[in-house]
């Protein structure tokens, strides 16, 4: 089932009646055509209206404006038992009191009329989900009796029995642990590819997002920053926020300008960027971007050397950049070349990305240009399911999510949304440490 | 050699020290408890104990076989320096009383419709108080007023709605209850006055115990529902269950273990009814004006009655309610255990 949603927006009232500033514009004209039978990520850090957008197509909760189709059928009114769908929380919410069996019966008990089944085939039905997840033998037990990732599998056998139009689940991996995570999101894939059903998911977690996703959706401040293929997305992010939320160790960013169709950091002339104008800018440089190289162009000041087998990952700090380090990977075999307190290195030119300092915006510059046209021409060719925010995001909604304001932060869902948006200003440095996102996985 | 010396290591002073602060610090604890303990001892563990005692005191007979005593107030004769002997005499006598089965049939009665009544007004109160937000505050007050009221004095105020005084539609026909069945075309009935019918007055006591029941209930069942996770609703919301199905699969189940605590103190306070009797028809007649012979005398009422004349019966009935009341509530925690999910 093809899943519209148009000019979709989310806007929590303010709770002090006198201040109408303090709304919450938790989802903003979100735009996005999710095609019929694929596994989409909804991604972005804490508090960027990921799983508000969730619920709203679940129906948990109305949009403040714009509609949500399934198919042809516009659903924007519809109550959430008659929309189709299947929905997993993040904490499962399977009921405790229930076996496993019954848990997974409960909706189709629900059935009223002409779609209500016989006994024997609704416990058929519950046996085939539960063959499905992967669960048969535990049917007798309650959840309590159950693992983390196992209660995970009822949930999803619970939402898939019903044979629901569009599975939703949200953050279904953030309550497990991280061997758990693996082989639970292994399984969610091989699930969606049994069933075809067309399936949202909502995560913080790039990698997992990026992993299992056909499509991956990066959302900031309710709006969409970029979708596309994950490897697409990555290869050429169209804005700095995306640049820097994908990618383990996260992106290098520097301050730089360009001169003369030369990219300058500091005062170091690193690389031809042929076709850029002159300008101040945003220089992001993956990992795997940097090459050793005696006579290289980049100087850093060496810190450290984190062994990974493989490759290595020099960690040095420079004056320009603006993360607390610079992070490159490296193969091992070049350790030896490491000598003294610097390091220089060259660039790989498709790793290294350019953005306006004003925009953040994307600067193309050299080879890079064609890249992109035959990238953007190829996805509209296999599905035209690319878009990408332009443009920086209006001033005064980066600035309201800044505001230190709200003092009676922790209070209750409606405050949670401003209270996330403040924390998702932390992403840059929860960046720095991704391992460590992982535990803000309170949802929004 | 060696190895004794190894089992008793010298110690410098500084550790013995910190030995005996840790082999003192449990009796610390004691110490602590023992205002309370004191307190208990006096005011709740001796007086049952004596309970037991005085029931099974003997009574005290010359060699005719004449009562001359009752074991208690030789007891009380003899300063307490009294051997006495062992005898069911009293739990005999209470069970005698014409009164023993009036009071036994009334309790059990009153227990039995008023505890799933209040339970369940409770619980859909409890229910409906949950899902609204305006003018929750103002409700809940007006629910909890019965608690903080005075059992007695509210007790006479139900006397006077249920009053009926002088001829149906004169003006001296006070009762607001029959005032409101007349409004609505029926005929007023005798609640409380001369010459009222058994089941009349126990309509009203049962109305003013569940009434007076309420609040409590309320309040726990309230505080559980507040507990319960808001996503299970949601959960349902979305598996499409009727409001109805929710109620039933997914409320009272996660609620149990309130429900079964409500259940339980309401069986044991509806053992120990009494005040609102009292309260209603006074404690003289424990009945309407007119009646002989206490007809609504409760178990509490019973043990109060002998407490004037021989204490060794009250103990006795004391000892009994006692008994029915372990009894009724070791049943509710069998079921309780099949039926509750914790």
């Amino acid at each position: 089932m093809k899943v519209v949603l148009q000019h979709l927006t989310k806007i929590f009232p303010s709770r002090n009646k006198k201040d109408k500033n303090a709304e919450v514009v938790a989802v903003n004209d979100f735009n996005l055509e999710i095609p019929d039978g694929k596994l989409i990520g909804l991604l972005g850090p804490s508090g960027c209206g990921k799983s508000t957008t969730l619920f709203m197509i679940s129906g948990l909760q109305a949009p403040s404006s714009g509609s949500i189709f399934f198919g042809e059928d516009d659903v924007t009114k519809l109550a959430p038992e008659n929309r189709g769908i299947g929905l997993v929380f993040q904490n499962y919410a399977l009921y405790p009191h229930l076996t496993v069996q019954q848990n997974i019966l409960f909706p189709l008990q629900n059935l009223k009329g002409e779609n209500r089944l016989s006994k024997e085939e609704m416990l058929k039905r519950a046996n085939e989900v539960a063959k499905l997840v992967q669960i048969d033998e535990y049917m007798n037990r309650k959840p309590s009796e159950l693992s983390g990732g196992q209660q995970q599998r009822v949930a999803i056998a619970r939402a898939l029995v019903k044979m629901p139009r569009v599975l939703l689940l949200d953050e279904p991996l953030s309550n497990l642990d991280a061997r758990l995570r693996l082989q639970t999101r292994e399984e969610i894939r091989r699930i969606q590819r049994d069933t075809k059903i067309t399936t949202i998911f909502v995560t913080h977690d790039q990698e997992e997002a990026m992993s299992i996703s056909d499509y991956i959706v990066v959302m900031k401040l309710g709006v969409i920053m970029q979708t596309g293929k994950p490897q697409w997305v990555y290869d050429d992010p169209a804005n700095l926020f995306v640049a820097k939320f994908l990618g383990t160790p996260p992106i290098n960013v520097f301050t730089g300008r360009v001169e003369g169709e030369k990219l300058y950091i500091g005062e170091e002339e690193v690389l031809d960027v042929a076709g850029a104008e002159d300008q101040e800018v945003y220089v992001g440089i993956r990992p795997e971007g940097f090459v050793l190289d005696r006579k290289g162009k980049l100087t850093c000041a060496v810190s450290g050397i984190d062994v990974m087998g493989r490759d290595i990952s020099v960690v040095s700090t420079s004056a320009s950049s603006l993360n607390p380090v610079v992070r490159s990977i490296i193969s091992a075999d070049e350790m030896e070349n490491i000598t003294g307190d610097t390091v220089k290195f060259n660039l790989k030119q498709h790793k290294v990305f350019l953005f306006n300092k004003e925009t953040e915006s994307r600067v193309y510059f050299g080879r890079q240009v064609a890249a992109h046209e035959e990238m953007v021409a190829r996805m509209k060719e296999e599905g035209q399911f690319f878009s990408s925010h332009e443009g920086p995001l209006p001033k005064e909604m980066v600035e309201k999510a800044e505001e230190p304001a709200q003092e009676k932060k922790g209070m209750a869902a409606k405050i949670k949304g401003l209270f996330a948006k403040k924390k998702s200003e932390s992403a840059p440095e929860a960046e720095a440490k991704p391992e460590d996102e992982t535990s803000q996985s309170e949802g929004e | 050699m060696d190895t004794e010396r190894a089992q008793k290591p010298v110690l410098s002073k500084e550790e013995k020290k910190i030995l005996w602060k840790a082999r003192l610090s449990p009796l610390k604890a004691w110490l602590y408890l023992l205002p309370t303990l004191v307190v208990l001892a006096i005011f709740t563990v001796w007086p049952i104990i004596s309970t037991v005692r005085m029931a099974f005191l003997a009574d005290v007979r010359d060699v005719m076989g004449e009562q001359v005593y009752t074991g208690y107030d030789y007891l009380k004769d003899m300063g307490g320096m009294y051997d006495f002997s062992f005898s069911f005499e009293n739990f005999a006598h209470v069970v005698g009383y014409g009164g023993f089965k009036t009071a036994l049939t009334n309790t059990i009665l009153l227990t039995v419709i008023t505890v799933p009544i209040s339970t369940m007004l409770a619980l859909l109160i409890a229910v409906a108080l949950n899902s609204i937000k305006p003018l929750r505050k103002l409700l809940q007050t007006i629910f909890f007023l019965p608690y903080v009221t005075n059992t007695i004095a509210v007790g006479m105020v139900f006397m006077a709605m249920f009053q009926m005084i002088g001829p149906i539609k004169s003006p001296t026909s006070v009762g607001i209850i029959n005032n409101i069945i007349e409004a609505f075309g029926g005929k007023p009935v005798n609640w409380v006055k001369e010459g009222s019918s058994y089941w009349a007055n126990m309509t009203v006591l049962i109305i003013y115990i569940v009434w007076n029941a309420l609040p409590f209930k309320i309040l726990v069942l309230l505080g559980g529902l507040q507990g319960v996770n808001k996503q299970y609703y949601d959960a349902a919301k979305v598996d499409g269950a009727s409001r109805f199905r929710i109620f039933w699969r997914i409320t009272v189940p996660l609620l149990s273990p309130m429900i079964a605590y409500v259940v339980i103190t309401g069986f044991i306070g509806g053992f120990k009814e009494y005040t609102s009797i009292v309260g209603i028809f006074g404690d003289v007649r424990m009945g309407p004006p007119g009646s002989i012979g206490r007809p609504l005398n409760t178990m509490v009422g019973l043990v109060y009655d002998s407490i004037k004349s021989n204490q060794g019966e009250a103990s006795a009935a004391a000892l009994i309610l006692f008994v029915i009341i372990f009894a009724v509530t070791m049943v509710n925690l069998y079921v309780s255990k099949k039926k509750v999910h914790y």
